[in-house]
């Protein structure tokens, strides 16, 4: 995939490939903390720093150490312990400059570590085989398309407390819904750019 | 060594990330010496940054209550600060009202610190001490009460008043948890203390209570409460209670009739069934002692066939409402229960012409 800008890269993530609503990765998270925008906020800017630079390290990672040295199977496994690190990173620097926000997030932001959309972006960089430069512009758009995402549905479910939803569908099954609904609108984006 | 490879890879990785974080830490956590100002200046703490306010004073022996242990889920840690403690978090709302808040009030173990604080604590929390001692004793009052009799080793006394709380620790899963037990133990006995502790199925605190036998050692931090008995030998005193709010009333009855001899004081106190009867012989003996002491029991739940009763039997507010004039004189009452119970009595009372501030109550 060397041909493809960095910048169209990104617009596809945000769009045409959003990691949550084409993918569908993300959902735990998603769905529990998409009740209030500034919360939803928060962590979509915890999720986007935390794929950016997971991004960044596994590609160095796995580019530098694990693919000269055969040792590819190792992935997994060490993205995922990347990523554990970093989240830890994040909690420490959140809890410092905001620790508003570090407790309205709670067990989320550790949680972090297993959402599967950060994983999900270090996977499909591999797969796609993506330059350096378009890694970062994928986890950067990755983080930003979640983070979309989550506050498009947070609107949503902001104002849908003053609307009569009918009993069985209250909570998360309207959540699944609008997301789904969701998801087909950004269908709409599909012809804008394309990347595998 | 191609098995090798692998684990070194990964392990230097993982050394690798394990730096990183400690390097982070060390830059991100460190707040330095803080200092903890106390009540404008009265005591002025240095404390190490990055603890949370609660055990930056537990550290420096001031005991604030606690119940959870500090995770925010008892709300008894309560305290005003004046400045530094930042923004109130989302976990302490739920504890606290709208003009707690605008006060400044906050739980102390959900605030970090970070900065210099400027704190106000009521000055009675500043002789709480942290008691060690031996369980001396152990009696099964019921199926579920049990009185446990503390000897105090180190400090070997405690000033205590009737209606004063200890909080005793117990083990937990989650590290240590303090839990409020009222000192049962009259304030003239001050080598001891002695809680009536009721079993709740389940409950931490109560089970370790259950568990102790004697010789057994304890921790317990108190004595708290900022309840005072009238110095008044003329007010009269009116105990009623219920359950497990035995213990508070029993300090307070021995303690007064121990104190002044001719003080009218009197005792109400409700059970379920015979079964659940407790300390009636020892109310009795002091009531024989002492003449200015009435004691009366009731059944709520009374089966003819469940032992003998020879006493009042309804709920206890009926009883109160039957064996308490309507009179003039000063009177204080101490209520100790259930709520149920707590807002049956109050309308009794106050139809018997207390007057609210006269009406002293704990809810169990
Ligand atoms: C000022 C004061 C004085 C008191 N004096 C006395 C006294 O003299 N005698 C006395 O017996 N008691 C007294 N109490 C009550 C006492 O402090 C304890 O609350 C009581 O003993 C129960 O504590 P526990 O640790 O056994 O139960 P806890 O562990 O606190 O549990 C209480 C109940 O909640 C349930 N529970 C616990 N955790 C959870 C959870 N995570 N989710 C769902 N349910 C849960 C338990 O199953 C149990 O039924 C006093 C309280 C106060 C505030
Ligand atoms: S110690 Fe329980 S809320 Fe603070």
């Amino acid at each position: 995939m060397g041909e493809v800008s960095p910048l169209v890269i990104l617009v596809a993530a945000i769009f045409t490939n959003n990691i949550l609503l084409a993918n569908f990765l993300g959902m735990c998270s998603f769905l529990a903390v998409s009740k209030r925008i500034d919360t939803a906020a928060g962590l979509g800017a915890a999720v986007i720093f935390v794929t950016t630079f997971t991004t960044a390290i596994n590609y160095g990672i796995y580019h530098h150490v694990l693919v000269p040295m055969e040792l590819t199977f190792l992935s997994y496994i060490i993205f995922i312990t990347v990523i554990a690190a970093f989240v830890q990173f994040v909690e420490m620097f959140v809890e410092r400059f905001s620790p508003v926000l570090y407790h309205a997030l709670g067990i989320f932001l550790p949680l972090i570590t297993v959402n599967c959309a950060i994983l999900g972006v270090s996977l499909f960089m591999i797969i796609r085989n993506y330059t350096f430069m378009q890694s970062i512009a994928f986890g950067f758009g990755g983080g930003v398309g979640w983070t979309l995402a989550i506050i498009l549905i947070a609107g949503l479910r902001q104002k849908m407390r003053y609307s009569i939803v009918p009993v069985p569908f209250r909570g998360v099954a309207i959540a699944m819904v609008i997301t789904g609904v969701m998801a087909m609108t950004f269908m709409g984006f599909a012809g804008m750019v394309t990347i595998q | 060594m191609i098995f090798f490879l692998p684990i070194l890879v990964f392990t230097g990785i993982l050394v690798a990330l394990a730096v990183a974080l400690t390097v982070a830490e060390r830059l991100l956590v460190n707040y330095g010496i803080c200092k903890i100002d106390i009540n404008s200046g009265d005591l002025v703490l240095e404390v190490e940054g990055g603890q949370t306010l609660l055990s930056a004073l537990i550290e420096s022996k001031i005991f604030i209550p606690s119940g959870c242990g500090g995770r925010g889920s008892c709300g008894y840690c309560t305290i005003t600060v004046v400045s530094g403690g930042g923004a109130v978090l989302p976990t302490e709302m739920p504890f606290l009202t709208r003009s707690q808040v605008r006060s400044g009030v906050r739980l102390a173990c959900q605030v970090k610190v970070r900065e210099d604080l400027e704190i106000k604590i009521p000055e009675e929390l500043l002789n709480v001490q942290l008691f060690t001692g031996t369980v001396e004793g152990v009696r099964m009052l019921t199926h579920d009460m049990v009185e446990t009799r503390f000897e105090l080793k180190e400090p070997a006394e405690i000033e205590q008043r009737p209606g004063q709380y200890v909080q005793l620790q117990a083990p937990s899963p989650d590290g240590p948890v303090f839990r409020a037990y009222s000192i049962s133990s009259p304030a003239y006995e001050t080598g001891v203390i002695e809680l009536v502790v009721r079993l709740v199925p389940g409950g931490i605190g109560s089970t370790y209570a259950h568990s102790l036998k004697k010789g057994d050692p304890i921790v317990l931090t108190g004595p708290y409460g900022e309840f005072r008995l009238s110095e008044d030998p003329d007010v009269e005193i009116v105990c009623i209670g219920g359950g497990s709010g035995m213990a508070p009333l029993k300090n307070i009855l021995f303690s007064v009739c121990e104190r002044w001899p001719d003080r009218k004081c009197r005792l109400f106190f409700g059970c379920r069934s015979a079964r659940d009867v407790f300390y009636l012989d020892e109310f009795r003996e002091l009531a024989k002692k002492n003449p200015n002491f009435r004691v009366i029991y009731a059944l709520s739940d009374h089966d003819p066939e469940g032992g003998e009763w020879d006493g009042e039997t309804g709920f206890i507010h009926v009883s109160v409402d039957k064996h308490l004039e309507a009179d003039d004189v000063k009177r204080h009452a101490f209520l100790c229960g259930p709520p149920p119970m707590i807002e049956a009595v109050m309308k009794v009372l106050e139809e018997k012409g207390f007057e609210e501030g006269d009406i002293f109550y704990d809810k169990f």
